[in-house]
């Protein structure tokens, strides 16, 4: 359960949001100049990053307000959030992540090559 | 024809004054609850950079803009307003007075890029006070209610079990833990809400009041 | 029996007050001050259960949540509860218990003749016995649960009541023993907003089971002090009978709550809570788990641990037995010897790993004329039953062998110390890392990922002065850290202290035989995983402690592997050869902590409060009215209207009947509505919906669709054109909310330049609609300054006016295709309102009707219900609205009606069809085949060319009659098509969707 700092309202507990997606995805200005595996990119493909990642939330429960947030996906920690229609704070994004990505289950001794 | 007295609040089906009447003795409840009905609410959105519209809103209600989201300004039982967010507010006036400030407010707005939207069907108000109003909340709703983190003047739009709630603090008791709230809550969800604050206020005990208005 | 091993003083225990209670049918008393374990071994228990996969006879090892074995049924009927760890339970008066996982009883259980056929049950046995035939798991898995279930849950709705609290702080304590005490007390000093968690009735934690000096006084007499001092501060919660059950992110952690006795009515009170804490920072003081010394035959009833039988001693004035070895790697375990002798109770010999053990409490222990074999190790147990006698040999200098002639000792208990593990589940759960501490062999929590600190023995601090000076510190930081500085300078109190030398490392002891040959090395009790099974999983290639503890099932018990996983992945290590325990790693320690009742989760989240039911303001006038209701979304609508004696299908057919041939009357409050206003509006609807409305006049309505960017249909509803800046939009029931998010969402992200308001007022306006050729006659009654003339007031407009004396709009739009008036007015008058046009209309035979009739009704005239006729793979052409679409203009979702896919020809479109037989109807959902196959042969598949979506009765038709989508719909027109039932085949003609009124002269009444 995160603990959200809506822009607007402050910290908030993330029941109070909803997800949206990928950040910075703007509309095509004229999708007719679009060939179909263009309008197939903006319409479905979306990348799933871990570690920083720029999504969309909006307090759906509160404000009502969408705006952007950098978070690391591998731990959460939220390291920004800011209005919709700004890019991303580039102290936040330039900042090594707090703690290392989890790595899978290691296997260790003998027979850990097979 | 239709009988205007014949109003009914969200949750006259619930015969409160009758109830309140009953307990109209009982002095160990910790959580009170009241409907406040037919109270006025006029939802306004606006462009809060624009000075013209902070002092035609001044003008028109005679209540300034809170100064910050989540806050409130005006008197609880006269016209107040609650900001929700970054450029909607919602106006609060005691029952009967709404054709009037709305008809202001239209006007007022008119020359400017707003929205007055009546709303006073929309929602009841569901009044919460006594020495375990704050716990009766904090069992449903993940806002930090303490007097440290929230007070008189504040409100907040979020969550009570599963209804979203706007929760304005409109009174508290120094030295105790007496506090009073005024819960705007969604027509259709008013009876689960009251359900659930009953429900959640059994440890304390329940009294019922029927709230006075100005 | 009477309290046999009761000593005769001593434990915090009220001895005035005795406690009735039967285990298995006997009955037993205790005190107040007991759980139910230290009640047990007062009464010379020493079987409780037999164990999960061997069944063999089991004893109670320990005091606290790491016990595997003594978990007990408590209670009967409804309020019963499988698995409780006896040694967490107060004892109470009247509680009934029982063992689990025997029949007939624990001392003499029929299936304990598995343990004679082991050799056949070894780890990964499930897995490696049951795969075949694959067919067969479903009987398999009865046989299986029946043999290894531990306990049994209720069958009876659960009495109680279950609340939930939310709460924040700046500093959340863990743990009340000395650190978490002194952590609390500095914060709380400093002036912070402090939670102080424990999960005992009583504050001291470690403190309650020893007999410690804090400035030269009982340490209990500092606890007291401290707890009253904590309790007294301002802005501080203490709550006891508490777990910290999981730490999730952000600082939020989850307690769980005992709020009145166990198994007790709590009256008004509830019986759990749980607590959904955020905090600025986090204490995790919860102390260390004792690992026993992993010897032949360490599951034998009278094997415990050493601080656990200091623990009934000290806190309970209980001794396990008369005659208590104690066997150990460390000097803490002599503190048990030395309380046992001090209490009288006899220690024939303390067995040490340690060759030479000489600093201060083996000193004692010799001063006290105790026996210690130094050098040496427990190699069996005798008495199958209860421990009668221990074999003790030699061990080498190495650790991997045992030399010389066996020695005997009579004793009836030998407890174990192997050292003492930091409890880090909770760091664990914040996603720390846990670091190997090579010299002292245990696993030390790493650096923090959230605002938290481990203090005291959970940091791997184990000497009393350094846990209240560590707790001290990080109590100070914590409170400092969320922002109060202003930290007490009172000193740290002072203790004894005691020189403590180190432990020896034994991961396993040997015996003569190599391990699982003579006897069983128990690791884990609770899911009888041993030694040998661990060995065997890394031959097998388990070579990642996660895929071993999945084969072996080690640590997933309740207990989690409190005791045995560490062993376990010592042993594990050296089975692959690796040197280091830290490199085997440790399994992820995942919430809950300990078990947590589903009752607790789900709160007050139950039977009525399960969901919210929405109402519409006229919803009891339907419920005294007798409707059956339709759940749409949370909302209840009336579904039908039966009147005495009635079926549905009667009811509908009157319903039906009456609309289309008088007045009918519907509560449609529940449809969103959605004020729009500014300057943009009207481009801003252009590009929602897939039609054109900049020139729409303001009084005029327009029916509108709107398309998901991928171009299928989202939703649909009619939009009034109030004034030039200012319309209303209505959307489906189920749809409101989502729209009105959907229309915020372009507004905020993707076009801000817009400007257009958005308000929702569904709950300020009710809907009370009036329909049928005699709905104008009805409403003239009620308002004078509307004309209701076709002229003045034609199909597809709005006007407002007073409708029975209460403001009003009124909008001329049809979902049935008959003359039609959606009155909205102002909520709160709605019931009047409909009961006066009730009571209006008797006289043209009103009758209310609910959704199935508009189901009907809308259906005969081909209206498509969004997410009845849609699924989310349904463009505009697919339903025939291209009419709808507009070609010159850009609108959400229009350049995906281009793509290939969406342009195919044999796309299931939508068509009426007409059952062969007009009585049967067809059901909805129902699969479409071109051919007729009563049986299909064996292996044939059919091809499926549709659903159908929409399928009805109807009595103005006479017949039933249904929508479905077909491949290709438009192109069959008359062709015969057949629905497989459960009932037969029905046949049917494919049609036109539209069955009534083709011109729709109706709708002008």
């Amino acid at each position: 359960m995160l603990l959200i700092p809506c822009p607007f309202c402050g910290e908030r507990e993330e029941s109070e949001f909803h997800q949206g997606g990928e950040a910075h995805i703007v509309r095509p200005k004229d999708p007719d100049e679009l060939s179909d595996a263009e309008w197939a990119d903006y319409l479905f493909l979306r990348k799933n990053t871990k570690g920083l990642f720029l999504e969309r939330w909006v307090h759906l429960h509160g404000c009502r307000r969408w705006f952007n947030m950098a978070r690391n996906t591998a731990t959460n920690e939220i390291i920004a959030v800011y209005k919709m229609g700004a890019q991303p704070p580039k102290a936040a994004i330039n900042k090594p992540p707090k703690t290392a990505v989890d790595k899978p289950p290691k296997a260790v001794g003998k027979g850990a090559k097979k | 024809m239709v009988d205007g007295y014949l109003r009914q609040s969200p949750l006259a089906h619930l015969h409160l004054d009758a109830r309140a009447a009953n307990d109209i003795n009982v002095t160990d409840a910790g959580l009170m609850l009241g409907e406040r009905r037919h109270v006025g609410m006029i939802n306004l959105r606006g462009e809060p950079a624009d000075p013209a519209f902070a002092a035609a809103v001044k003008k028109a209600v005679g209540v300034a803009l809170p100064d910050g989201i989540n806050r409130s300004s005006g008197k609880p039982l006269s016209i107040h307003i609650l900001a929700l967010g970054p450029d909607e507010w919602l106006i609060v006036c005691p029952p009967g007075t709404e054709d009037s400030i709305f008809g202001k407010m239209t006007k007022a707005m008119k020359p400017l890029h707003a929205a007055v939207t009546m709303s006073s069907e929309a929602r009841t108000v569901i009044q919460l006070a006594g020495t375990d109003a704050r716990n009766g909340l904090a069992k449903g709703c993940p806002l930090d209610l303490h007097p440290r983190a929230f007070g008189p003047g504040q409100c907040a739009q979020s969550i009570l079990g599963r209804a979203d709630i706007l929760i304005h603090q409109t009174g508290s008791n120094a030295g105790s833990s007496d506090a009073s709230y005024d819960l705007f809550v969604l027509r259709s969800f008013a009876e689960y809400v009251w359900t659930w604050l009953e429900d959640a206020g059994r440890e304390y005990g329940v009294k019922v009041f029927s709230p006075a208005e100005k | 029996m009477s309290q046999v091993n009761r000593l005769s003083s001593g434990g915090r225990i009220d001895r005035d007050t005795s406690l009735e209670f039967t285990f298995n049918g006997r009955r037993m008393v205790g005190h107040v001050g007991d759980t139910v374990a230290s009640a047990l071994l007062a009464n010379g228990v020493r079987i409780v259960g037999r164990s999960f996969k061997y069944h063999r006879p089991r004893g109670i090892v320990a005091a606290g949540s790491e016990e595997p074995n003594a978990l007990l049924q408590l209670g009967t009927g409804g309020r019963t509860l499988p698995n409780q760890q006896a040694t967490r339970v107060e004892l109470f008066d009247g509680l009934v218990a029982d063992s689990v996982n025997c029949w007939p009883g624990p001392d003499f259980d029929l299936m304990s003749g598995i343990g004679l056929f082991h050799r056949l049950t070894p780890a990964g046995f499930y897995y490696k016995t049951f795969m075949w035939p694959a067919s067969f798991w479903k009987y398999y898995e009865h046989v299986i649960r029946r043999a290894a279930g531990l306990g049994r849950a209720p069958t009876e709705p659960d009495p109680d009541h279950y609340d939930r609290m939310n709460t924040h702080c700046d500093v959340l304590v863990v743990g009340a023993g000395p650190a978490g005490l002194s952590a609390a007390l500095a914060a709380a000093r400093a002036g912070a907003r402090v939670i102080l968690v424990d999960d005992q009735a009583e504050h001291g934690g470690s403190l309650l089971s020893t007999r410690r000096d804090i400035n030269s006084g009982q340490a209990l007499d500092w606890v007291a002090a401290a707890s009253e001092e904590i309790a007294a501060s301002n802005a501080v919660t203490v709550l006891r009978r508490t777990t910290a059950f999981g730490y999730y992110d952000h600082n939020f952690v989850g307690l769980f709550e005992q709020r009145s006795q166990i198994l007790s009515d709590g009256g008004d009170v509830s019986r759990q809570r749980i607590w959904r804490v955020r905090a600025k920072h986090v204490i995790t003081a919860t102390g260390s788990f004792e690992r026993p010394l992993i010897f032949a035959d360490n599951d034998r009833p009278g094997v415990m641990l050493a601080g656990g039988v200091r623990a009934y001693v000290n806190r309970y004035g209980v001794t396990p037995g008369r005659k208590i070895c104690v066997f150990t790697n460390n000097d803490d375990a002599y503190r048990t010897a030395l309380d046992l002798h001090d209490a009288g109770v006899a220690v024939p010999a303390i067995i040490d790993v340690r060759d030479d053990p000489i600093r201060d409490l083996p000193t004692e222990a010799m001063e006290r004329g105790i026996d210690i074999i130094d050098a040496s190790a427990v190699t069996g147990v005798n008495g199958a039953r209860g421990v009668k006698s221990i074999e003790v040999m030699q061990l080498n200098a190495a650790g991997d062998g045992v030399t010389g002639q066996a020695r005997t000792i009579e004793c009836d208990v030998v407890c174990s110390s192997g050292g003492w593990n930091p409890a880090i589940h909770l760091h664990s759960h914040s996603g720390g890392k846990a670091v190997f501490d090579t010299e002292r062999g245990i696993f030390v929590p790493g650096a923090a990922v959230q605002p938290s600190h481990s203090a005291g023995a959970a940091a791997g601090i184990f000497d009393l002065a350094g846990c209240l000076r560590d707790g001290t510190s990080t109590g100070k930081a914590a409170a400092a850290n969320a922002g109060f500085k202003n930290a007490s300078r009172r000193k740290v109190p002072d203790t004894d202290t005691e020189d403590e030398g180190p432990m020896r490392l034994l991961w396993s002891v040997p015996t003569t035989a190599p391990i699982g040959r003579r006897g069983k090395h128990f690791l884990d009790q609770a899911h009888d995983v041993t030694a040998a099974d661990v060995q065997m999983a890394a031959r097998e290639g388990y070579t990642s402690i996660e895929h071993a503890k999945r084969y072996t099932t080690l640590g997933m018990a309740p207990d989690q592997g409190k005791t045995g996983n560490i062993p376990g992945m010592a042993i594990l290590g050296q089975a692959l050869g690796v040197d280091n325990v830290g490199d085997v790693g440790t399994t992820t320690f995942r919430p809950p902590f300990t078990p947590v009742t589903l009752g607790a989760l789900a709160g007050r989240d139950i039977g009525p409060l399960m969901d919210p039911v929405r109402m519409t303001p006229i919803h009891h006038w339907h419920e005294l009215a007798g409707c059956k209701w339709e759940d749409v979304g949370q909302w209840k609508r009336p579904w039908y209207y039966p009147k005495s004696g009635e079926t549905m299908q009667g009811a509908v057919n009157r319903e039906c009947l009456v609309v289309r041939n008088a007045v009918g009357i519907m509560d449609a409050s529940t449809l969103g509505k959605i004020d729009i206003q500014g300057p943009d509006a009207a481009e801003f609807l252009n590009r929602i919906y897939t039609n054109a409305w900049l020139k729409l006049k303001p009084g005029s309505c327009r029916y509108g669709l709107m398309l998901g960017e991928d171009g299928m249909i989202m939703d649909d509803g009619v939009t009034t054109r109030l004034a030039d800046d200012h319309f209303l939009m209505t959307t489906t029931t189920g749809n409101a909310a989502s729209v009105l998010e959907w229309l915020e969402e372009w507004l905020q992200t993707e076009w801000p330049e817009l400007k257009v308001f958005c308000t929702s007022v569904s709950e300020h306006w009710a809907n009370v609609t009036i329909c049928g050729p005699r709905a104008r006659n009805l409403l003239a009654e009620f308002t004078d300054d509307i004309a209701l003339d076709s002229k003045s007031f034609p199909f597809m407009s709005y006007r407002e006016g007073t409708v029975g004396g209460v403001s009003a709009r009124v909008y001329r739009i049809s979902f049935t295709g008959e003359l039609s008036y959606e009155i909205n007015v102002p909520a709160s008058y709605a019931l009047n309102i409909w009961t006066a046009l009730m009571n209006a209309g008797e006289k043209y035979g009103i009758t209310p009707y609910g959704t199935e009739t508009m189901h009907v009704l809308r259906a005969e005239k081909g209206y498509i219900i969004a997410g009845q006729e849609t699924d989310g793979t349904t463009t505009p052409d697919d339903l025939g609205m291209d009419w709808i679409v507009s070609k010159n203009k850009d609108f959400i979702g229009r350049r995906s009606l281009s793509r290939d896919d969406n342009m195919r020809n044999d796309r299931k479109q939508l068509v009426g069809l007409l059952p062969t037989d007009p009585d049967k109807v067809i059901p909805e959902g129902n699969q479409i085949t071109e051919t007729r196959l009563e049986i299909p042969p064996r292996g044939t598949r059919i091809a499926m060319i549709g659903h159908v979506t929409s399928s009805y009765y109807s009595a103005n038709l006479g017949r039933s009659f249904a929508l479905a989508l077909i491949k290709d719909g438009r192109g069959r027109m008359g062709d015969q098509v057949y629905m497989p039932t459960p009932n037969g085949i029905i046949a049917a003609e494919i049609t036109g969707p539209i069955f009534i009124d083709l011109d729709g002269e109706r709708q002008d009444g």
